[in-house]
């Protein structure tokens, strides 16, 4: 298999855009669809301090790199969710990582913040793992933006993540996840931190193989508490399609956002949004989620 | 050759070589799409044959959980 642009021996093949790329030239393309995705929905701009949520996979540590290629102010955010030996190493791939690129890196532990690590604070808090641990996480980022003066927190969801999110939400037809599903979720109310996805335009293969490439540490195993999530089963499901007929995850992701997601957008019901009374971050409810999840818990959080 | 599968569980396949990646894929009932095929520290596209001699990783690209 030749290169589409040098006709060099290719080493990742793209079949949704017919193409193949030799190293060199599938590092242009990948930069050149992580720069489509930031300027089209107007994620970030230079000078911009960017916090970058790296949990020591592929995704991650593949969006803090390129990020960091391309000249942005990139930091990075650990959140230790004490996983037993696959934290650590998890953990251990980060620092090496940061260390490496002499980045600055910002470490939060669960267990320093809650008192317990993911699986008890799960099991306490009557939760899936994957749901008590996504509510802390999204409570720790917005807290440790906003305590460092972030502009935007950025995160490593990309083509086949929201491609399986939005199967996922069609299936249940979750609409008020259908009308907020986007690469970027705006700053909607006071101290809330902008989001944004700048892999969202590039497959889980393309990463993995970026991060081969380009000689990235990642940790390969999977995390030991989303063994059978939905999630999975989804994207193989996808990745099915995707042999039969190249570029449905492309087509059906873009295609949501450019004629389905105003739909249901413009359906949504405009709904309050407040500081929670305990922790102060925005919320529809008096305490947010994740204060609530904590009483249950027995764990205080810090403001 | 020795196929390595390191992901959900470690395993290790012998297969009789030369064969292309895409029939050690369909062997394995992967599809290309949620995998990447490495080879001494490079990357191997669905046409390259693989020597009988050699030793490969196939690498599930496709995590999980609620992110």
């Amino acid at each position: 298999m030749k290169c589409t642009k040098c006709g060099g021996k290719a080493v990742v093949p793209i079949k949704r855009h017919n193409a193949a790329f030799c190293a060199e030239h599938f590092f242009e393309y990948f930069e050149n669809q992580v720069e489509r995705a930031i300027k089209e929905h107007r994620m970030f701009r230079r000078g911009d301090k960017i916090l970058v949520a790296v949990s020591g996979g592929k995704d991650s540590l593949a969006v803090w790199d390129v990020l960091l290629r391309m000249g942005y102010e990139a930091h990075g955010l650990y959140i230790d969710l004490g996983i037993g030996e696959y934290s650590q190493r998890s953990k251990e791939k980060v620092l090496k990582f940061a260390e490496q690129r002499g980045a600055t890196l910002r470490v939060v532990s669960i267990e320093e913040e809650f008192g317990l690590g993911t699986p008890e604070f799960a099991r306490k808090a009557g939760r899936p793992a994957c749901s008590a641990c996504g509510l802390n996480k999204r409570y720790l980022f917005n807290r440790e933006a906003l305590r460092g003066g972030y502009d935007v927190i950025v995160t490593g969801h990309n083509l086949d993540d929201e491609a399986a999110t939005l199967l996922g939400n069609i299936l249940n037809w979750n609409v008020g996840y259908l009308a907020r599903q986007s690469p970027v979720l705006e700053a909607t109310a006071p101290n809330l931190v902008k989001k944004a996805k700048p892999l969202y335009r590039l497959t889980e293969r393309e990463i993995a193989s970026y991060c081969v490439l380009r000689g990235i540490d990642y940790i390969v195993e999977e995390c030991p508490m989303a063994k059978g999530a939905k999630s999975i089963e989804y994207k193989y499901l996808l990745n099915q399609l995707e042999e039969l007929s190249p570029g449905a995850k492309a087509r059906f992701f873009f295609g949501f956002l450019e004629k389905g997601r105003p739909h249901f957008e413009a359906e949504q019901e405009k709904v309050e949004v407040r500081p929670c009374q305990v922790c102060g971050q925005p919320t529809t409810a008096e305490v947010c989620a994740h204060c609530r999840m904590l009483q249950r818990v027995g764990a205080a959080a810090a403001p | 050759m020795k196929v390595t599968v390191p992901i959900p569980v470690k395993k290790v396949y012998e297969m009789k070589g030369p064969k292309r990646v895409q029939e050690i894929l369909k062997e394995l009932g992967l599809p290309y799409e949620s995998v990447i095929v490495i080879y001494q520290q490079d990357l191997l596209t669905p046409d390259a044959v693989v020597p009988d001699d050699a030793e490969i990783e196939v690498r599930p690209a496709i995590s999980g959980g609620e992110a």
